[in-house]
């Protein structure tokens, strides 16, 4: 029914080259039979009258020129999805990988969405309590939101991703909610991880895991994250559900990205990656969001892993552009053994403000969390300055600020993995510490609120 | 209509033959779910078309329809309050028809054709007039009065004029001229990529406040000026430039919403009809027009946003507005026109950007000014425009900073590490620079403050010194300041915490007259000053320190807009000294 082609003439990395085509279409799925009957897949990148340029989400190997043979399917990459997608793992490309049946869809969807319409927006607001001091207190995530982790290798990024997908609620109501991972080019080991994690805290009933593996075919990993989304929309905003998606790892994503459009001969953006590595990213973040109208919501955590630590890597740089905030660990506070490593600072929640305070949180939410940023700032110059000059160098007022960072490290950031905190708890633990600073120095804090929290006998 | 055929696509760059009598920027529409594109190049019968949407599903041998026009935009009553994509697509009526999804090839018309407006002519029959005359007014919102202007090219005298109820599609005059009769109605159309005309430039030389101390006191901009604010992710561009977009003194915003976040459109969408405008106690979406072409819509549409904004801008300015222009972020444009210019295989500049980045750039930022507009009246207006700039990991060697820094007149340096410290606005105050001091101290002088000037001038220099000294007590220790030195750096803590860092999520403290921000600082610096003298009269510097009237200073910024508390503080600063120097005597 579909026309077979013979004429490959050139393959490169992942790209097949096939000419004296007719009638293909940008975008279109391809699937090609190697010489020895294997079926593999791909989509059209590049189409002209002679020639189509098609990438190989299984990788050309084991590919040749004179026997494969290439149909053009007439229709964009697609993910069926049913109720019964719920509880089921899938690899990379979408294909059942836990020996359970295949999915009897009910919709077939686009795995590259279209963008929701910016009227069409609620604005997020619902405060999600995940039971970690630092995100709740400090770096507050609503529902809605796209906010990455910050990670480098070693770092136990995967472990908070877990804690957060177990202890995540919002405050005062049970709703129906999901859970939707994406791994692309992760460990084995890392991906049973979370398959475990997810069975033994009973998550996996309503988790749906997307699984392309460190072996697997690196291209396939365009699309794994694609599908996770489209499965996460449908979850959202045809099922009602409030979803919660992980993507691990973006750094092997892009990578993937870099190793197409080097394939293709494209001038390179800055350390090899295309120039289009932003537009692509954020053709999947903002995905994440709220509509009005819509009971539904998808709430987006990609971590990546910045090489060397460094947020200027254009991977993380351009992450950071796009999501709401990122949750930045540290090598440091890791070094010190204390779990989990969030260092508070660079971090940032970019819609805290209508999510936290009266009737949210606290009134006092706000105003705490700042001076808790300016205390622990200030604590942390102080340490640098003792560490030139010697502690007894210092002004009475900095020693009290460096003392602040230690307490705020040892108490504040310092907790269980399995041990989530109420942000009443959370809240009432930073006045603790902020009470070892003179009330004057407060500025950060509305009068009324020091008025009632902060009493000087304590 | 004549029609080409498609021989490549490639994202979003289609290339199609048989195009022969196209014009370079004109508009055309891809296959026949009617796509629209922009022709950027020619060779031979070749046209080169960036497409404003998704080409998912196109290929060759599709036809390419040429209307022989250029991307325009509508210009006319119903613009206020709306939101727009890229090519001026209304995004609320999208919605409406098309579900809460942007889906392809729709085309709807930017202006409400049904809506009557009440038209007032403001010419009689018989008078000459000439292009920019206001041939009428419609109350296109509370706050706005939208005129109705004889277009460009258009002269001669009034034959008919019309009074009452329209819509847009009914003519409401017309006119005798050269050429024939012509006939008006409320709208006209104007290519985006042209600049609108005006009668004559001139200097800027009025302040845009903007109720924001950092800005307005160290580093203003100007009515029709032009200013950037480059920084890292999360060092607040974009609640800078919402802030301008709340608070700033301009009759019109036009907020161009450019390769950014979803969610921040949404706020806008969702705060700025609940939000008063404090010059006029009105929403402030009676004022504002948006323009979203989210980082997740496509690329090339990014691309023709910021010209779609400008153009409306323009058009209001040309009413005799003060307009401001925001765009957020250009980085985003840029790299659209990168993503572009590499599918065309042109050769690159620098990071791969084309080399005609740098034009481009310059080109865009120059439409802003201030003008005698066209028309008889002589009329002034004014575009200012603010564009933020998103460098990669921060860095401002990035060509389009570089290239922005050429043109612009204020340059606002937010800094990662004074918003680490949560100090916001995290911009730095050693950085940063306004060009515009020069022209408008005549207008802050006579308007706030004779001493105005003088007291920025202080405040500057006491923040320079301040970062000398914290330099020697880095490296010796701050016990080897003298106490002088020391109160320096006590004022100038003061003038970081007390008056630069403001709270843009605080009620009272979000906005600050220009007469607020100047009796603010001139209490701090006259604390200062009593405090120099308290320490030459051999006071120690721990007493002057631990003033009480200090916490007091430390919360002028959440008082109430009354002159009589801040000048209370200001006499309290007296009485204090006068006591401590009495006390010991």
């Amino acid at each position: 029914m579909y026309k077979e082609y013979l004429t490959v003439s050139n393959i490169v990395g992942p790209l097949v080259i096939v000419e004296k085509i007719e009638d293909v279409k940008y975008g279109e799925l391809v699937e090609i039979e190697s010489g020895d009957g294997l079926f593999r897949r791909g989509s059209v990148l590049d189409v002209s009258t002679e020639k189509a340029i098609v990438q190989v989400f299984e990788g050309t190997f084991g590919l040749d020129v004179d026997k494969s043979r290439v149909r053009f399917l007439g229709r964009s990459q697609q993910l069926g999805v049913s109720e019964e997608i719920i509880g089921r793992i899938f690899d990379g490309s979408g294909r059942p990988k836990d020996r359970g049946p295949q999915i009897i869809a009910k919709k077939m969807l686009d795995i590259t969405g279209s963008p929701i319409n910016p009227d069409a927006r609620d604005y997020p607001s619902e405060f999600i309590q995940t039971g970690i001091s630092t995100i709740d207190g400090m770096n507050p995530l609503v529902r809605g939101q796209k906010l990455p982790l910050f990670s480098g290798s070693g770092l136990p990024h995967a472990r908070i991703a877990a804690q957060i997908a177990r202890q995540a609620a919002v405050l005062g109501k049970e709703e129906k909610f999901a859970v939707v991972f994406g791994g692309m080019g992760i460990t084995f080991e890392e991906a049973n991880f979370f398959i475990e994690d997810f069975r033994n805290t009973g998550a996996l009933e309503r988790a749906v895991l997307f699984l392309n593996l460190a072996n697997e075919p690196p291209i396939e990993r365009i699309a794994t994250p694609r599908l996770a989304l489209t499965c996460a929309e449908y979850l959202a905003f045809d099922l009602d559900m409030h979803v919660l998606v992980i993507l691990v790892d973006m750094t092997f994503y892009a990578e993937a990205l870099r190793e197409i459009s080097a394939a293709r001969k494209e001038i390179p953006g800055r350390r090899g990656y295309p120039g289009y590595l932003y537009t692509d990213l954020a053709s999947m973040y903002e995905r994440a969001g709220r509509i009005k109208g819509k009971k539904g919501s998808i709430t987006l955590i990609p971590i990546l892993t910045m090489p060397e630590d460094d947020k200027t890597h254009p991977i993380a740089d351009l992450t950071g552009y796009i999501t709401e905030g990122q949750i930045m660990l540290s090598r440091e506070i890791h070094r010190k053994g204390i779990y989990a490593p969030i260092d508070v600072l660079p971090s940032l929640s970019r819609l805290k403000d209508k999510g936290i305070g009266e009737g949210k949180t606290r009134e006092d939410h706000a105003d705490v969390l700042n001076q808790l940023f300016a205390c622990y700032a200030r604590g942390k110059e102080a340490r640098e300055l003792a560490l030139i000059l010697g502690e007894a160098a210092l002004m009475d007022i900095d020693k009290l600020y460096l003392s602040f960072a230690g307490l705020f490290e040892d108490e504040f950031v310092r907790q269980g993995e399995f041990e989530s905190r109420s942000i009443i708890n959370t809240l009432d633990l930073g006045w603790k510490l902020l009470h070892t600073i003179p009330r004057k120095e407060l500025k950060r804090i509305r009068p009324e609120y020091l008025e009632k929290y902060y009493s000087e006998e304590k | 209509m004549k029609q080409g055929k498609i021989i490549r696509v490639a994202g979003p760059l289609v290339v199609a033959s048989e195009c022969l009598g196209a014009k370079m920027y004109d508009m055309v529409k891809i296959s026949e779910l009617g796509l629209i594109g922009e022709i950027i190049e020619l060779k031979e019968d070749m046209a080169f078309i960036q497409v404003y949407e998704d080409t998912t599903g196109i290929g060759p041998e599709e036809p390419v329809f040429l209307t022989g026009k250029p991307l325009s935009v509508e210009l006319g009553p119903g613009l206020i309050g709306s939101i727009y994509d890229g090519i001026q697509r209304p995004l609320d009526v999208i919605r409406s028809q098309k579900g809460d999804f942007v889906t392809r090839g729709i085309e709807l018309p930017p202006l409400d054709r049904e809506k009557k407006w009440n038209f007032l002519p403001l010419v009689k029959q018989g008078q000459e007039v000439s292009p920019g005359d206001f041939l009428g007014e419609v109350e296109e919102t509370p706050l706005v009065k939208h005129r109705i202007m004889v277009p460009y090219g258009s002269a001669g005298k009034i034959v008919e004029i019309k009074k009452g109820k329209f819509s847009i599609e009914e003519i409401v005059a017309r006119i005798q001229t050269e050429n024939g009769l012509k006939e008006m109605k409320m709208y006209q159309t104007w290519s985006i990529r042209k600049n609108r005309e005006v009668y004559e430039r001139l200097m800027p030389e009025e302040p845009l406040t903007t109720g924001q101390r950092v800005l307005d006191t160290l580093f203003p901009i100007a009515k029709g000026g032009t200013a950037c604010v480059p920084g890292p992710f999360g060092s607040g561009k974009t609640v800078v430039q919402h802030q301008l977009a709340k608070w700033s003194d301009a009759q019109i915003i036009v907020f161009v919403a450019c390769g950014e976040r979803g969610n921040e459109v949404a706020d806008l969408l969702l705060s700025f009809p609940d939000l008063k405008d404090p010059h006029t106690g009105r929403p402030l979406m009676e004022r504002t027009i948006i323009i979203a072409n989210t980082s997740n819509m496509p690329v090339a549409a990014r691309e023709a946003s910021i010209y779609t904004g400008m153009t409306l801008a323009e058009y209001y300015r040309d009413m005799g507005y003060s307009v401001a222009l925001m765009a957020d972020s250009s980085s985003r444009w840029a790299e659209a026109l990168r993503e572009i210019s590499g599918r065309m295989e042109e050769m690159p500049g620098e990071e791969g950007y084309p080399a005609y980045l740098a034009s481009r750039i310059a080109e865009f930022y120059e439409r802003a000014g201030k003008v005698i507009c066209l028309g008889s009246d002589r009329r002034m207006g004014a575009l200012s425009v603010i564009g933020a700039v998103s460098p990669p990991g921060g860095d401002l060697s990035d060509p389009v900073v570089q290239s922005t820094l050429k043109v612009v007149k204020v340059f606002w340096a937010l800094d990662d590490k004074l918003a680490n410290m949560r100090h916001f606005p995290a911009i730095n105050w050693l950085l940063s620079y306004s060009l515009y001091i020069e022209n408008i101290k005549g207008f802050l002088k006579n308007q706030v403050a004779e001493d105005f000037i003088a007291i920025r001038q202080e405040t500057m220099q006491l923040l320079e010194e301040e970062s000398e000294l914290q330099e020697i007590a880095r490296l010796v220790g701050v016990e080897s300041l003298s106490e002088r030195e020391r109160l320096i750096l006590e004022s100038s803590r003061s003038i970081r915490e007390d008056f630069l860092h403001q709270n843009a999520f605080h009620p009272q403290d979000t906005y600050t007259s220009l007469r607020k921000q100047y009796l603010m600082l001139r209490t701090i610096i006259h604390f200062h000053h009593q405090g120099l003298r308290a320490l030459e009269e051999g006071r120690s510097l721990d007493e002057i320190v631990n003033l009480e009237v200090r916490e007091k200073i430390s919360k002028m910024k959440f008082l109430p807009e009354e002159d009589s508390d801040m000048l209370e503080i200001y006499i309290e600063v007296d009485n204090t000294f006068k006591k401590l120097l009495q006390s010991k005597e």
